[in-house]
């Protein structure tokens, strides 16, 4: 478990990136950080492994502050991914995935037979893992970024939106992985994007915020649709004219469903005809 | 023909014998590049690091090493025998081309850190580098090029000034062109002035080999080595940053 009690963050320049913001991010379940740029999301992602240090407040992982805990020994017991993958250009594929077990000790054949292993886990052919970065596609680089966040067998992954750069076909099949990784692993899991698509796919417990890192709502995907708290949230996650703003339409052969615009977004299913 | 007699003057037995045979003073003009070369890595490297790894103290940084170009070698050295005394010429001529070579390095030392993508560097601090090992490992590496650069061109610089130290009786390749000057000997001087252009060559095609081969593999694999049929030239103008601080 995670907990921001009134964490504040000023940055230098005078940005309130964060104000007095306070959440409960509930263990082995994925909660989402969702926002559009500037509502702090990944001001709040970086500073539960301390790669951002609140201004004031306090940040607990299961009841201890993480201030008490020195950087380095924490960020390497929580894994984390980047958008960008984030991998070392000059290290081969298994010795990213291995960095951190190495780091913290661990003989390095045993860091890279467990490094294979991982690129099982992240769907990855093992014949990849003597290339290097730049010889992957974007796609497997962020599988890559995947299992290097893995590799230490964290309880807590952190992803700063780690598909933003892929495109839609490949995203949706990382997406599908990374469900199936959290049901196998059973991970905390802070995700952050600016997609409610996504929010809504992958998260438990979703968090909408809006500038300065203020909470517009949280709740699981249905509790938000199904009372939406704010103009704000009903127009983000765009139920009141968007494509969640579903109509019923009666056709000759059963009644399909409407988005706002009045293309079809599906049927009713289960109706008898 | 004055190219010729050049290079038969170069050859003759006789620059084997007596008091400055060529071999020494090839010897005196390496050694004080070299040396040279290798106290001014020793003090710039670290400096350039810190900074480059900070990204702190760059302004004073540029300022200092575009000071120090301005500085005129042969008056630096001249006024170094006076401060220092004429029993120290060799310790003076020495701090003139360390001062020479530092700008350079210095200047490849924190270029080639402060091309890395800080993307890598945040990732390698997120994933729990310490700040030693985000230098050795991710720092150091992929700024090698870039540093050997520095090194190059200082290197360069050094060769081609070490020549002034014949000037102050110090042999090395410029004892040659100064005697040439007083006997007006063409012939000497052309010789001692085509050895020294043959050195910095040298020099410089070994930096060239190393520079090439200290790219690290990731990063001429894939994408940049599609650079490569194009870019010997382009790789070594990237890696010549003496041009920095001077826009």
């Amino acid at each position: 478990m995670i907990e921001f009690r009134s964490v504040s963050k000023v940055f230098p320049d005078g940005t309130h990136a964060v104000d007095d913001f306070s959440l409960v991010i509930p263990a082995r379940k994925t909660t989402v950080l969702v926002g559009s740029s500037g509502s702090g999301k990944t001001t709040l992602l970086r500073m539960i492994n301390r790669m951002v240090e609140p201004s004031s407040g306090e940040i607990e992982i299961d009841g201890e502050s993480i201030l008490s805990r020195d950087p380095v020994q924490l960020r390497r017991s929580i894994g984390y991914v980047m958008q960008n993958s984030g991998l070392l250009p000059h290290f081969k594929v298994i010795d990213n995935v291995a960095t951190v077990p190495i780091l913290t000790g661990v003989p390095r054949k045993t860091a890279r037979a467990q490094a294979l292993e991982l690129l099982d886990t992240v769907g990855l052919n093992r014949d990849l893992a003597n290339r290097y970065p730049s010889q992957l596609s974007g796609g497997q680089q962020q599988r890559v970024g995947v299992a290097r966040g893995l590799a230490a067998n964290p309880n807590i992954l952190l992803m700063d939106e780690p598909f933003g750069a892929v495109d839609p076909i490949v995203r949706a099949d990382l997406q599908q992985e990374t469900i199936r990784l959290q049901r196998d692993l059973d991970k905390t899991v802070v995700f952050v994007t600016h997609d409610i698509d996504e929010a809504f796919l992958l998260g438990d417990q979703v968090v909408i915020l809006e500038k300065g890192a203020k909470i517009a709502q949280v709740g699981s995907p249905t509790e938000i649709v199904e009372n939406p708290a704010s103009d704000f949230v009903a127009d983000f996650i765009g139920i009141k004219h968007g494509k969640r703003a579903l109509t019923i339409k009666k056709t000759a052969h059963g009644s399909i469903l409407v988005d706002s615009e009045g293309r079809a977004a599906g049927v009713l299913a289960g109706e008898a005809p | 023909m004055l190219f010729w007699d050049a290079i038969l003057w170069i050859f003759s037995p006789d620059r084997l014998t007596g008091s400055s045979p060529l071999p020494l003073l090839i010897g005196q003009h390496l050694a004080y590049t070299l040396v040279s070369v290798a106290i001014a890595a020793v003090i710039a490297i670290p400096v350039g690091y810190l900074i480059g790894h900070t990204g702190r103290g760059r302004e004073i940084a540029v300022g200092i090493s575009g000071a120090a170009r301005a500085l005129p070698s042969f008056g630096l050295m001249l006024l170094l025998v006076l401060l220092i005394g004429v029993t120290q010429k060799p310790l003076a001529a020495t701090i003139a081309f360390v001062i020479l070579a530092i700008p350079s390095i210095l200047a490849g030392a924190y270029a080639g850190l402060e091309q890395i993508d800080r993307r890598v560097i945040d990732a390698a601090r997120a994933v729990g580098m310490t700040e030693w090992q985000i230098l050795w490992k991710v720092e150091v590496p992929l700024g090698l090029p870039l540093l050997i650069g520095g090194l190059r061109s200082a290197a360069l610089q050094v060769v081609a000034t070490v020549t002034i130290a014949g000037y102050i009786g110090l042999g090395a390749l410029g004892l040659p062109i100064i005697a040439g000057l007083e006997l007006r000997d063409f012939t000497r001087m052309l010789g001692a002035a085509l050895l020294i252009v043959v050195l910095a060559l040298a020099i410089d095609g070994v930096f060239a080999v190393i520079q090439h081969l200290v790219v690290p593999r990731g990063v001429t694999a894939g994408r940049v080595a599609d650079l490569r049929p194009t870019s010997s030239r382009r790789r070594a103008v990237m890696g010549t940053p003496i041009e920095e601080g001077r826009g």
